[in-house]
């Protein structure tokens, strides 16, 4: 029994690779347990972050500086009256968002946070993910006909629509991706002239080839890659139906959301289904373009000071974040009704800057690279997100359907096969 | 105004102007099964006060509107009839609570006018400089408000937060922030405080920044482009035939404001542009709009560096009498041309006030706009006529 | 150019006023619309700025309804008034501007008078099922119509 959990830790693969059941189980409750971690978060800054572009403040009250606001909301969510409407199809209304919670974390078993740190590694571990990832779909439409009421159901046909039409998009554009992790462009990036890439479709893989290759597929071609990225970056944030593609959900238009008859934690279901994911199709696109969990410029700072220098990032990070948390402290007001607060928020700052000075330590400093690498970069497009909701304003539904389908498609065919010709003839 | 040639009306058909709901014929079957009634009830949050649209839908595009108002009727126009002129002075800033200087302007130039008297050079000043700050407030809720309904969260807080200086600036002068009863008739009651032209000053200086940062987050922007180009065409001649008035008149090309056509408390002393559109769609009424902030700027710097000293009040008698006649005068209100007709009948109370409300004729224009549009776009150009529901029901 | 509308409409212009610096024309309720169609066409008066009425009960001819015409070309307002007795209707000015069709229905809303020839005249600001017309003088001031308040808003006492 030891030996079977000891015998996955030296040995240097996925769990899915090894065969080894109770270690993909651990893998899996971590991930699911650090998914559901990371939507609370994201829901807390969005709502910090929205109201800052929006010069106000957000929430404060909940716990200092809002912290606890997403535990709050979600007590208030589970404590609610369950609302069924009268004639809805039960099964079905009590499955949809089910379907959608299970579409979005399943894609998570493929998703690589450093070579061996995945659920597992399936050699069409791309695959696997484009087509899992449309399974949400089924659920949209399952909860806007389940309930029984023709607004909910204009809603969830709508963005089906929307989220099949950038699909297609989002599926060229990956194999754009695909295609480059078999194509060298000889001579280039200092690769040698004659070595040719082996095509591959697992994620583990193509993050490797990127390595080797010596160069982001966001870089390579320049600008295809580039233009593949951005044709994916539009599309995710359409297949999430996140602004500036949220007709189907926008309070201020006559048609409403798909999850309008659903009430409390089937609501909650939903939106933990939203942001994990925009959290896995954030994680694809670091994956395919973004060079996954390596530190930046791998090939042109090489050498041992350069990677001293960027292993102390972590730990610098959880002190900045210590250190900003500390300044929050300073500036409380003085009065006693703070004090609950102050205290929480310095002890808050000083676990982040506990956590700061143990990423510090070689050992760990070692082994947390990718996965803080990985995680920094998806961070990133969490941010990215909130970003366009606070600026854009809204497509009309006509217009979206016409981006995805008359912009994005013809470009991404375009990048697609020029960029089959430049590896080919380069 | 020698520029303006009055469109061939004349073969023009008016009645085009109707929709067509038949929504008191329900037994008359449609060949086409796919229209849709659908109501945009009275409270909603795009429609800008308890306005209710009955929208008559093909799929999605609109075929007809009707509109349902009445939600806030109060009876101004009766009430004005058991008030005397000095008591109903306040009753005309709840109207358009949004620029209430603007109405309370119209209805004392008016009465004014009535008593022929003539309000004093420093209080034309006066009454110039705020009804131009109630004009650029007036614009700026409506650019936040339109562009939330459009999806663009952010301006709403940015103009806000801009107009909380004019709000301060009114509230050191007369007490109030919104329903304001800054001017008497005859003059202004209240001197301008202490410091009164600083503020100004310093707010002129901190505002054209601002309106360039609203600009640069939709102006160029191609979802907003998108989202209001060609979008709620009226054409001139139709604007024309419909009464609209304001910036709604002037996006379809018609270059005619009242200040400048028919000037009133002192306009015709300052020097501004009249910015007008081409295409009468959303996105020229936007440009139009912003461009009169700016000039709204412009003239209330003029008015603070040249204001005259004197008296703020003229004589006016204790017991205001205006004798038997009829007067029609109205102003470029924020919304479109405010008019008061004001019948006197020799005593202190007025025999009948009409208030002619600029978002009640531009709201007339709704229909017209979006037929042939989608359902988003109804919410869009709502938002475009910039209605104040206290106006169109009074 | 009241001259010219004199000479062809003879007694049925009865006034033309100038008070104030503004003008208005009072006519006969036979000729008014024939009026108005000419003051659009010949003397371009193409914007229609307002519709209304005044209620004088001591009078024959109760009602005073006015027309405030501008023309954008001549930078002038007139105003065209025209007396009628309660029940008496007037044709619509839809026909002539569009813009009369909210405002007709409005002064019908508020003092009953009928319009012939308008698509469709009902209340605009008052409930469609409200009996009374509140500007006219002998509508109180804190009347309402007890019945419908009674029936469609449950207050017992009608108000």
């Amino acid at each position: 029994m030891l030996d079977y959990i000891t015998s996955y830790l030296s040995s240097n693969t996925t769990p899915g690779q090894a065969g080894n059941v109770f270690w993909a189980l651990v893998y899996i409750m971590v991930v699911f347990g650090g998914v559901s971690v990371a939507v609370m978060a994201m829901n807390w800054l969005e709502r910090k972050a929205l109201a800052h572009f929006q010069i106000r403040l957000g929430p404060m009250r909940v716990g200092p500086h809002g912290l606890l606001q997403p535990i709050a909301d979600a007590i208030k969510l589970l404590t609610k009256e369950d609302i069924i409407p009268a004639e809805a199809d039960k099964f079905v209304f009590w499955i949809a968002p089910l379907i959608i919670l299970c579409a979005s974390f399943v894609v998570y078993i493929v998703v690589p946070f450093g070579p061996t740190h995945a659920i597992t590694d399936l050699n069409i571990g791309v695959l696997f993910m484009l087509g899992v990832s449309s399974l949400s779909v089924l659920g949209v439409v399952m909860a806007g006909w389940a309930s029984n009421s023709h607004y909910p159901l204009i809603g969830a046909l709508r963005s089906s629509a929307q989220m099949v039409s950038y699909e297609v998009a989002m599926g060229m554009a990956v194999v754009s991706a695909i295609l480059m992790t078999s194509l060298h462009g000889l001579g280039l990036y200092g690769v040698s002239a004659t070595s040719s890439g082996t095509g591959t479709l697992s994620m583990i893989g193509i993050v490797q080839a990127q390595q080797e290759q010596h160069v982001w597929f966001l870089f390579k071609f320049f600008p295809l890659g580039f233009i593949a990225f951005g044709i994916f970056a539009i599309a995710m944030v359409a297949e999430t139906n996140r602004a500036p593609f949220d007709l189907p959900e926008a309070e201020s238009e006559l048609t409403a959301g798909f999850h309008t008859e659903y009430s409390g934690l089937r609501w909650s279901l939903f939106m933990l289904g939203e942001y994990a994911a925009m959290i896995a199709v954030s994680s694809i696109a670091v994956t395919l373009w973004l060079g996954g969990w390596f530190r930046p410029f791998p090939n042109t700072l090489t050498g041992e000071t350069w990677d001293l220098v960027f292993s102390l990032f972590p730990g610098l990070t959880f002190l900045g974040l210590a250190a900003i948390a500390f300044v929050g402290v300073k500036r409380m007001p003085k009065h006693p009704y703070f004090q609950l607060q102050t205290m929480g928020l310095a002890g808050f700052g000083a676990v982040l800057g506990l956590i700061g000075l143990i990423l510090f330590a070689p050992p760990v400093r070692d082994r947390i690279q990718d996965i803080y690498w990985f995680v920094a970069k998806v961070g990133g497009f969490m941010y990215l997100y909130i970003w366009y909701r606070a600026t854009f304003p809204r497509y009309r539904f006509d217009q979206l359907m016409k981006v995805g389908w008359k912009v994005l498609l013809p470009i991404g065919i375009g990048v697609l096969i020029l960029t089959a010709i430049l590896g080919v003839v380069l | 105004m020698s520029d303006l040639k009055t469109p061939d009306l004349k073969t023009a058909d008016p009645t085009r102007f109707l929709s067509h709901l038949e929504l008191d014929q329900p037994d008359k079957t449609f060949l086409d099964s796919n229209e849709l009634v659908i109501n945009m009830g009275p409270q909603h949050p795009a429609t800008h006060g308890v306005l209710r649209v009955i929208l008559k839908l093909d799929g999605e595009k609109v075929l007809g509107t009707e509109c349902v108002i009445g939600y806030l009727h109060r009876g101004v126009e009766k009430i004005a009839e058991n008030r005397t002129y000095t008591m109903f002075n306040p009753y005309v800033d709840r109207m358009d609570y949004v620029a209430a200087v603007s109405n309370g302007l119209g209805y004392c130039e008016a009465v004014e006018k009535l008593l022929n008297i003539e309000a004093p050079p420093r209080a034309k000043y006066i009454r110039v400089i705020l009804t131009e700050l109630n004009r650029l407030a007036s614009h700026q809720l409506w650019l936040g408000t339109h562009a939330l309904d459009i999806g663009a969260m952010t301006p709403l807080f940015y103009t806000f937060r801009d107009r909380e200086e004019i709000l301060k600036i009114f509230e050191k002068y007369c007490g109030a922030r919104l329903t304001t009863h800054a001017f008497r008739i005859g003059g202004c009651q209240y001197e301008t405080y202490e410091g009164f032209e600083r503020d100004v000053i310093k707010f002129l200086d901190f505002v054209p920044p601002k309106i360039d940062e609203y600009e640069e987050l939709l102006t160029t922007n191609r979802i907003w482009l998108e989202r209001t180009k060609n979008v709620g065409v009226i054409s001139r001649a139709d604007a024309i035939a419909l009464g609209v008035t304001g910036p709604v008149l002037r996006a379809s090309g018609v270059k005619w404001d009242l200040r400048k056509a028919q000037p009133y408390a002192a306009y015709s002393d300052f020097d501004f542009e009249i910015p007008i559109g081409t295409n009468g769609d959303t996105y020229d009424r936007y440009s139009v709009r912003m461009e009169e902030m700016r000039q709204s700027l412009r003239i209330i710097r003029q008015a603070v560096e040249r204001i005259p000293e004197g008296p703020i009040m003229a004589k006016v008698p204790k017991v205001m009498k205006p004798p038997v006649g009829e007067i029609y005068h109205s102003i470029e209100a924020p919304k479109g041309e405010l008019g008061y007709f004001i019948v006197g009948d020799g005593s202190t109370q007025p025999y009948r006030i009409r208030v002619r409300p600029p978002s009640f004729v531009n709201l007339q224009a709704l229909d017209v706009m979006v037929r042939g549009a989608l359902v988003a776009d109804v919410i869009a150009v709502i938002g475009t006529l910039d209605i104040v529901l206290g106006e169109v029901d009074r | 150019m009241v001259a010219t509308l004199q000479g062809q409409y003879g007694s049925g212009i009865r006034e033309a006023v100038s008070y104030l610096g503004q003008n208005y024309m009072i006519v006969e309720p036979s000729i008014v619309s024939d009026v108005l169609q000419i003051l659009r066409d010949r003397e371009q008066f193409d914007y229609c700025v307002d519709v209304t009425a005044v209620h004088y009960p001591e009078r024959e001819k109760q009602f005073d309804l006015i027309w405030i015409l501008y023309s954008f070309a001549r930078n002038e307002r007139i105003r065209v008034k025209t007396m009628i007795a309660d029940g008496e209707s007037v044709p619509s000015a839809v026909s002539i501007w569009a813009t009369a069709n909210w405002l007709e229905r409005e002064v019908f809303d508020m003092f009953g008078i009928r319009f012939d020839g308008h698509p469709d005249l009902k209340r605009i600001l008052l409930p469609d099922g409200w009996k009374g017309h509140p500007l006219r003088k002998d509508y109180g001031i804190i009347q309402q119509d007890e019945e419908w308040v009674q029936a469609n808003l449950g207050i017992e006492s009608g108000q």
